[in-house]
């Protein structure tokens, strides 16, 4: 059985998301250490919380270089929510006035940034996620299947064709983003009902034979 | 575009749902941890858990129902009824609650909200509201004031008023109950929803009067309502969360469809 992970980043509800990888028949440990996450055969890195605060806790926890070796070595790894956040160079989140924006793990190239003023924010409730071409994470599942959001600011890749899948609200944006073996989503497949246990399934089974990612990685 | 979100509410007291026995699906209509589950077979899109309790024992029965529902579901939980805390916030956060509703200790202590929000983020932080219509001169523009305490006590502020203030500290949604509406089955205050919704940029949800599935349709349409609480309507079996989704996709308005969850386990 794969060794799959799930990153305890200090800042996330990870209850949820161990419960719904339970359902969705995928088997994963909790940890905060380097040494097991270099190991696994798979990641998940949730997160929730402020962008700045959390790469805080990465670091007091000695995690950023372990994540980018597991990320370097191929191994399937699912951001979630600030989780896919933190995968991106930088955040307009805590953004000083002036000077440079708070560092993410910067595994995909590309910025964090604000909804625009006069949209409602937080962005919460049922959004549809189109898949911008067929990716085996979403397998099984309708184009414009239905995921449940809750996030006030969303990536944009720097490489368009990082972009996995779109949301609409206001404008198109990034609700799931693609790099190889990286893959991450801003919903909560946690908490989309069948539609999120179907993608966390997905994820399990790229764990476990990652050769269905194919000439994308 | 954001769904139309329809969101069952279970009163729940000492750990027992109590109102809406006659479930006839169920084994144990009132254990909660299986009502909920139902829900999330349904299609339900959220679920409200309203801890009519108000003992510090009682409480404690409260987080060990979240934690067992939050453990058996997969959709978001929103917790309400007596949080007069960020400290009892987090407790429900940690067992497994993803958004706390606060009604009327918001109301003695508004920073209760902006508190929350700072610590959990907005998403999290929920503003319910139970406001009943003002008697006024004739032809003048309606007004709503608040109460507080289950509906028990007038607090004087104006229903409008109070949800831009609950925004401005930091509520992610507003929760406006109507008393005049509540358990008529009539319909809701469409009114009074669309004054909210015209005044805030968050989510409001309608609760108290639906009746029918025309009475949803109309409190997303005239009242201008992000999501529906539905409580009577749903645990009576008149409607299935189905079949009022139909409806409403068949008017044009945009919900999750309802899908299965697939045996794995």
């Amino acid at each position: 059985m794969p060794n799959v992970v799930i990153v305890d980043s200090g800042s996330a509800n990870l209850g949820s998301i161990s419960k719904a990888l339970e359902k969705a028949a995928v088997t994963a440990t909790i940890s905060d250490n380097p040494a097991v996450i270099t190991a696994a055969d798979g990641i998940v890195f949730p997160g929730v919380g402020a962008f700045e605060h959390a790469m805080k806790l990465l670091r007091e926890k000695e995690l950023p270089p372990a994540l980018l070796k597991v990320i370097a070595a191929g191994k399937p790894f699912l951001g979630i929510c600030l989780g896919m956040q933190l995968l991106f160079s930088a955040s307009e989140e805590c953004g000083r006035p002036q000077g440079p924006l708070p560092g993410g793990l910067d595994a995909i190239p590309g910025q964090v940034k604000r909804f625009p003023a006069g949209l409602p924010v937080p962005h919460v409730g049922w959004n549809r996620v189109a898949p911008r071409y067929p990716h085996p994470l979403f397998s099984g599942l309708p184009d414009d299947s239905y995921f449940y959001f809750t996030h006030s600011f969303y990536v944009q890749p720097a490489d368009p064709s990082h972009s996995l899948a779109q949301t609409e609200y206001g404008r198109l944006f990034t609700s799931a983003a693609s790099r190889n073996n990286l893959l991450g989503v801003q919903f909560h497949p946690e908490k989309s009902g069948p539609a999120g246990l179907r993608l966390l399934s997905n994820f399990g089974k790229i764990i476990a034979d990652p050769t269905l990612l194919g000439d994308l990685r | 575009m954001l769904a139309k979100r329809i969101i069952p509410c279970l009163d729940v007291q000492d750990g027992r749902v109590v109102k809406g026995t006659r479930f006839v699906d169920l084994k144990d209509a009132g254990d909660p941890v299986e009502r909920a589950c139902f829900y999330d077979r349904e299609g339900a899109d959220e679920l409200v858990f309203l801890d009519i309790t108000a003992s510090a024992e009682e409480r404690r029965t409260m987080l060990d129902v979240v934690r067992k529902t939050a453990a058996a579901i997969y959709i978001p939980l929103t917790v309400g009824g007596g949080i007069d805390s960020v400290d009892f916030m987090r407790r429900l956060l940690e067992n497994g609650a993803d958004k706390v509703s606060v009604n009327t200790a918001a109301l003695k202590e508004p920073h209760l909200i902006s508190s929350g929000a700072d610590r959990f983020g907005s998403q999290c932080i929920v503003a319910a509201i139970d406001a009943r219509r003002v008697a006024g001169e004739p032809g003048s523009k309606p007004r709503w004031a608040v109460y507080s305490h289950g509906g028990r006590c007038p607090t004087g502020r104006d229903a409008v008023e109070w949800a831009i203030e609950a925004a401005r500290l930091g509520a992610g949604e507003i929760l406006l109950t109507s008393m005049d509406a509540d358990g008529t089955l009539d319909g809701y205050d469409n009114a009074l929803l669309a004054a909210v919704a015209a005044a805030v940029s968050i989510p409001v949800i309608a609760s108290g009067g639906a009746g029918n599935l025309e009475h949803l349709y109309e409190a997303f349409t005239a009242g201008r309502a992000h999501a529906v609480l539905a409580a009577s309507i749903l645990h009576y079996g008149t409607y299935t969360i189905a079949a009022i989704k139909e409806y409403l996709v068949k008017k044009g308005l945009p919900v999750r469809p309802v899908s299965r969850y697939l045996e794995t386990g």
